[in-house]
């Protein structure tokens, strides 16, 4: 369009007018900009800018370093092969001396105790033991006096490994897996390695409630689309108003119907069907159910919306082209709900992903999904890392989930199920 | 015109702000605690009267612990609290990390007046409580006598209830094992010990229930949904006076831990903090509270002040205090992750 007046116009206005329409273009787009500024603002404070700090704190590693500062200097030369050098023990001692005069030896106890468990014992002993600074060329022999870890290679690697100022150890953890003594990367030792387990019972969880949901949901979504509107209405009231209680009550009232003494069981027992109560709840069978109502509103409002805007003619029209029910609700009807299926599980399972209060509360210990981790680290022991690298697996999982999604339904155009 | 307007409104609002922010400074004195029937008999003696006696205007707030709170609250430079009530590993964790002011105990009557384990550089001791072995004597014709019997399924059937995670757990499973309570930790440091506790777990994995919240393990019991819980012995005493319910509890192989008052680190109301603490370590004040609630005192002299009928239902009476195990925050605090690690590859088997 532009191009057929330019050829039209000679070569001094050419440029002016080009320029023109890329300046009213700029306008136009600052104008934009300035439009959607407040609440991209607003994201980056908020959203953007957490998450950046969460994943800084999974490989950020300086406790060691503001409290070791003389050691992580002496053993930024060593090989790891064996012992360090006098000089190292020296600068342990003195930066101990120095750490237990400023109150900070156990920010380092800490960090270094998730590495070693027992850490915490051996630095906070050797604070309390030394009495002053070792002549020189004793202090391995005093060290070694006081606590004989220090005779060992291990502590000290332990120590160098977390030197800082970055540190891969907590996203390794969050994988289970640990460097060794010779810096290798290993598998952690079995009966700490469960985090992988975790993700992939938090992922099948997630996935076996969009699965219901969808199975629950679609036919309910199909009925609220094509009663009458006085009906639907009123159905509608009926999926929105779970959908405004509060999921805490929601959960609670699970706990209620499920119990062995609870209204389920009991209403079993006395109608003679079971003679011992049935274990509904504090498993996987009660994270399930009370997971799939709470979520369940996320699913039917999507399928809905997109089944509204199917009309009744095409299935009409199938129909009257000879389509048994059957074929024509599989290639006619189903293929134009995908948008909504696809939207709501996606909704689904991500929502899923992340929940905390309702598998702690009608769980049982094994059924507790990844954001129980993250929560227990993140208030009760403080191992901040740990609980940040979780949760960038975690968010790595799920973007990684959109994307393959958003793939598949890439070009899935509505198009009846015919080819195109 | 409405260049001006807006030039107006926005000094209005900037002069907004910055009144909430001095508003946010001159805040009054914030106290934290555990809520519940706890907070509910500690407004009874200690806040509605400090506030009359001293004048004082303070709010009080409740919280669910966890050192990570606390860390944020003072990290993030704007800590809406004063006062808090930690547990033990808070106590010892946030003092390490410097969360904490150290405390001077001369405002609050001096070190002398308080039960040594209650003194500490940056808290002091508020209440002792236990968790106890709890029931329903409504439900159980022979009672239990303690942890053997909790993993006996065959003398008293049902599901049984513990505190979700390694801590408690493990010691419990210790003295069911026959682990006398003084030696529950020299045991469990051990990778043996360990394992003799989950190899314990193990005998009655199908019949336990985890619970998180203290709210939870009278309402089990009221449920029927478990014959027997771990408990904090003041949950099943109010259950019983405020809830008219049956419930027993077993002092044998209870294990104990206490409570401390700390100020938070930068804490703007610093001199009310210390009339307050000043107020609720008074013998007289403490006393107030175990008559509504059964947890002990951290005051010497509160004690002879109790009425013995009450005493005689506390953790620190001579007769509960006997076979009762302190909970070890030193092993705890080297071997918590570990261990819940441990924990939950047993409970995912």
């Amino acid at each position: 369009m532009t191009d057929a007046l330019l050829t039209g116009a000679d070569a001094s206005t050419e440029v002016p007018l080009k320029r023109r329409l890329r300046r009213a273009e700029r306008t136009r787009q600052v104008k934009a900009l300035a439009l959607v500024l407040p609440l991209l603002v607003f994201l980056l404070f908020t959203f953007a800018g957490p998450i950046a700090g969460m994943l800084w704190r999974a490989v950020d590693d300086r406790e060691v370093r503001q409290v070791l500062p003389q050691t992580v200097a002496a053993l930024a030369d060593w090989d790891g092969k064996d012992l360090p050098d006098e000089k190292a023990f020296a600068a342990l001692a003195g930066d101990i001396l120095a750490a237990r005069t400023s109150g900070t030896i156990a920010i380092a106890a800490k960090r270094l105790n998730y590495a070693l468990n027992g850490f915490r014992t051996i630095l906070t002993s050797t604070a309390r033991n030394l009495k002053a600074v070792p002549e020189p060329g004793t202090a391995r022999e005093t060290l070694g006096k006081i606590n004989p870890a220090w005779r060992d290679r291990a502590t000290w690697a332990t120590i160098k490994d977390a030197s800082g100022p970055v540190t891969g150890f907590y996203l390794l953890g969050a994988l289970d897996l640990v460097r060794n003594v010779d810096g290798a990367v290993v598998a952690a030792p079995a009966d700490q390695a469960i985090y992988r387990n975790v993700f992939t019972r938090t992922f099948i969880i997630s996935l076996s409630v969009t699965v219901l949901c969808l199975i629950l949901g679609f036919p309910v979504a199909y009925l609220l689309a094509t009663l009458p509107p006085g009906r639907s209405n009123l159905l509608m009231i009926f999926v929105l108003l779970p959908f405004w209680t509060s999921l805490l009550v929601r959960t609670c009232a699970w706990i209620v119907l499920l119990q062995s003494k609870g209204v389920v069981n009991d209403s079993l027992h006395w109608l003679g069907i079971i003679d011992e109560p049935l274990r509904l709840i504090y498993n996987r069978f009660g994270v399930c159910v009370a997971m799939t109502h709470v979520l369940l509103p996320f699913m039917i409002l999507p399928l809905y919306s997109s089944m509204k805007a199917i009309s009744p003619a095409y299935m009409r029209a199938a129909a009257s082209l000879g389509a048994p029910p059957v074929t024509a609700f599989l290639r006619i009807y189903l293929p134009q709900t995908l948008p909504g299926i696809g939207a709501g599980s996606l909704l689904v399972f991500i929502l899923a992903l992340g929940y905390y209060i309702t598998p702690a509360l009608v769980g049982g210990a094994a059924d507790q999904m990844i954001s129980y981790f993250i929560a227990l680290y993140t208030t009760e022991t403080a191992n901040w890392g740990l609980a940040s690298a979780l949760g960038a697996v975690l968010l790595l999982a799920t973007v990684l989930l959109a994307l393959v999604y958003g793939k598949l339904v890439q070009g899935q155009q509505v198009t009846g199920g015919m080819k195109n | 015109m409405l260049k001006r307007k807006i030039v107006l409104g926005f000094a209005a609002a900037l002069t907004a702000s910055a009144a909430l922010v001095t508003v946010a400074q001159a805040r009054d004195l914030t106290v934290v605690s555990w809520g519940g029937a706890y907070q509910d008999a500690q407004k009874k003696v200690y806040f509605e009267p400090f506030k009359k006696a001293a004048g004082v205007a303070m709010n009080d707030e409740s919280w669910d612990g966890g050192i990570g709170v606390l860390r944020a609250k003072v990290q993030g430079g704007a800590a809406t609290w004063d006062l808090v009530q930690v547990e033990s590993d808070e106590l010892a964790v946030g003092c390490e990390e410097g969360l904490f002011e150290k405390l001077d105990y001369s405002k609050i009557g001096g070190e002398s007046a308080y039960m040594p384990p209650s003194v500490n550089p940056c808290g002091v001791g508020a209440i002792v409580y236990d968790f106890v072995l709890g029931y329903d004597k409504d439900k159980l014709k022979d009672a239990p006598n303690g942890w053997a019997d909790f993993f006996d399924t065959k003398k008293i059937p049902g599901k049984r209830a513990l505190r979700q995670g390694p801590k408690t757990t493990l010691e419990i499973a210790l003295m069911a094992d026959g682990v006398a309570p003084k030696d529950v930790y020299k045991v469990l440091a051990t990778d043996e010990g360990v394992e003799r506790a989950f190899k314990k777990l193990d005998t009655i994995k199908g019949d336990l229930v985890w619970w998180k919240a203290g709210a939870q393990p009278p309402q089990l019991l009221a449920s029927g949904e478990v014959a027997m819980t771990s408990v904090y012995n003041g949950r099943i005493d109010t259950a019983n006076k405020k809830e008219k319910k049956n419930f027993g509890m077993v002092w044998d192989g209870a294990l104990f831990t206490l409570d401390s008052w700390v100020i938070l680190k930068g804490s703007p109301n610093k001199d009310a903090a210390y009339k307050f603490l000043d107020f609720a370590g008074k013998a007289e004040n403490q006393s107030k509270l175990s008559e509504n609630i059964a947890y002990g005192t951290s005051n010497k002299d509160a004690a002879a002040l109790i009425p013995a009928a009450v005493l005689k239902d506390l953790p620190t009476a001579p007769d509960n205090i006997k076979n009762a195990v302190e909970i070890n925050v030193a092993f705890w605090l080297e071997n918590i992750d570990r261990l819940t690690e441990r924990f939950n590859k047993w409970a995912a088997k």
